[in-house]
């Protein structure tokens, strides 16, 4: 598919957000997915506010639990909380820059072959939601077009979280928030399941998941849950990819 | 200490005067929110149900109402496994639960917010806030609110873990189950571990969580470490 497309699907996906079963979880693995294609990233992640003061990772491309803890929110440092905190997307800062505002994370990420990371802020009108990061292992000069794009992306992200104008707005958002970080927790556990099932570890665990996910247009939280109960076991993930 | 675990800290001067800590919960929350009740319902999936405790006798009966006609905003909760706010029971209450919503509007409630207890797949029971007034719940502060549905569910897991005495040691919750709060939400091994151990020993999730707890507790080890071992596959409880 080329970008054009990619961003069509993306947006045309945008109105499946006001189903009653919508899931917010499935949808934020999607557009980070996504993102990470459109924008030709390495890897990519969706951190949100759990509306009890700290931020959680929500959505990601990899599973490798370096690269994660790289973009782990519960680090103080890092441009991830920074344009959180600040609200402004982090694009393009240059090498010397990164290094004395986030040592830590730069080094870090500049031993794992990372040459750039882009944030982008979710923002609903004076609220950032959460934001969405973006590592590159190729050296990137983002354009204003990419910037442009970054930001629809992170808008599409926003209102699947919130729907504009309507009363329930609030309501709306508790929701699909609570639900997205509980279902972050039964994929965590999932994986575990799978991985001690299938002999594999737990990052694989997560592939075998998200490929089945795809191959069958299953939603992976429904996938997960239902290597929870029992209902979908580990050879059965294994054997839809052979 | 985190604000979870300051709540938790503040309940046990109460934890004296022979009250269980459920309830001593349920009236804190009352104290510092502006809810007229609220309340804690034990369920496991079996549909095994119990109105753990309440803030007064309105809250707990209001509990068990919805038990035991098996309908109302907890019962879904705990059902779907989200959240639900009803903001204004008498506008929304009767379509959704004809049974309950008359008998909740007589005894003067007029909105409902019911937070499913549960961690993953692990789901314990359901925590219920209560307010007289139409709307309030959506100034209540959500953040505070929410810290105290992370307080229950640590105090559930802490109610699991009884000393031989039959008694949980209370000075153990503050010390080594409030820590678990920040190993939940920023490392992701302890649910991966749970899995793991689920399969290992052939057990459920909730049994599973606790053999981890034990693990750490009798090597006096964070949570996330021996999680990390787990996954890493240093040690195994087959």
């Amino acid at each position: 598919m080329s970008r054009e497309q990619l961003l069509a699907t993306t947006f045309v996906e945008l109105a499946d957000t006001i189903e009653d079963d919508f899931e917010v979880l499935d949808f934020l693995q999607n557009l980070a997915e996504r993102s990470s294609e459109i924008m030709g990233a390495a890897a990519a992640a969706l951190i949100l506010a759990d509306q009890r003061g700290n931020l959680q990772l929500v959505a990601s491309t990899t599973h490798t639990a370096q690269v994660l803890e790289l973009l782990a929110p519960d680090t103080q440092e890092g441009p991830c909380v920074e344009a959180f905190t600040i609200g402004e997307a982090i694009v393009n800062v240059p090498d010397h820059e990164a290094l004395r505002r986030w040592p830590r994370f730069t080094q870090t990420a500049t031993s794992l072959g990372f040459t750039c990371v882009q944030v982008f802020p979710l923002r609903f009108r004076s609220q950032v939601l959460g934001a969405l990061s973006l590592l590159f292992t190729d050296p990137v000069e983002l354009t204003e077009d990419d910037r442009s794009i970054g930001a629809a992306l992170v808008g599409v992200a926003s209102i699947g979280l919130l729907q504009e104008r309507t009363p329930r707005q609030k309501e709306i958002l508790a929701e699909r928030l609570q639900s997205a970080l509980t279902l972050r927790v039964v994929i965590e556990q999932a994986k575990g399941v799978v991985a001690e099932r299938a002999g594999v570890g737990v990052d694989t665990a997560f592939d075998l998941m998200n490929g089945f996910s795809r191959r069958e247009s299953r939603r992976l939280s429904d996938v997960a849950a239902a290597v929870l109960d029992g209902s979908l076991t580990a050879g059965q993930l294994d054997a839809s990819s052979a | 200490m985190t604000p979870v675990g300051d709540i938790l800290l503040s309940l046990m001067d109460g934890a004296r005067s022979g009250l269980g800590l459920p309830e001593l919960l349920c009236r804190d929350a009352v104290r510092r929110l502006p809810i007229s009740g609220c309340g804690i319902s034990l369920m496991d999936a079996d549909g095994g149900v119990e109105a753990l405790a309440g803030s007064d006798e309105r809250a707990v009966g209001l509990e068990g109402l919805q038990l035991s006609l098996g309908e109302g905003p907890c019962v879904e909760a705990f059902a779907s496994g989200r959240l639900v706010m009803v903001t204004d029971l008498e506008l929304q209450g009767a379509p959704r639960w004809p049974g309950y919503t008359p008998a909740a509007l007589e005894a003067g409630v007029r909105a409902i917010f019911s937070y499913p207890l549960r961690i993953g797949g692990i789901r314990m029971g359901v925590f219920d806030l209560f307010a007289d007034s139409p709307g309030i719940l959506l100034d209540v502060d959500l953040a505070l609110a929410l810290r105290y549905v992370d307080a229950a569910v640590l105090i559930l897991l802490h109610l699991q873990s009884l000393a031989p005495t039959g008694e949980p040691a209370d000075g153990e919750l503050v010390d080594h189950v409030a820590p678990i709060e920040i190993a939940f939400r920023s490392q992701p091994e302890v649910h991966q571990a749970t899995g793991m151990v689920s399969v290992q020993a052939a057990v459920g999730l909730t049994d599973a969580l606790l053999l981890l707890r034990a693990h750490a507790f009798a090597h006096d080890l964070p949570i996330g470490d021996v999680a990390r071992d787990v996954v890493d596959r240093k040690i195994n409880f087959t």
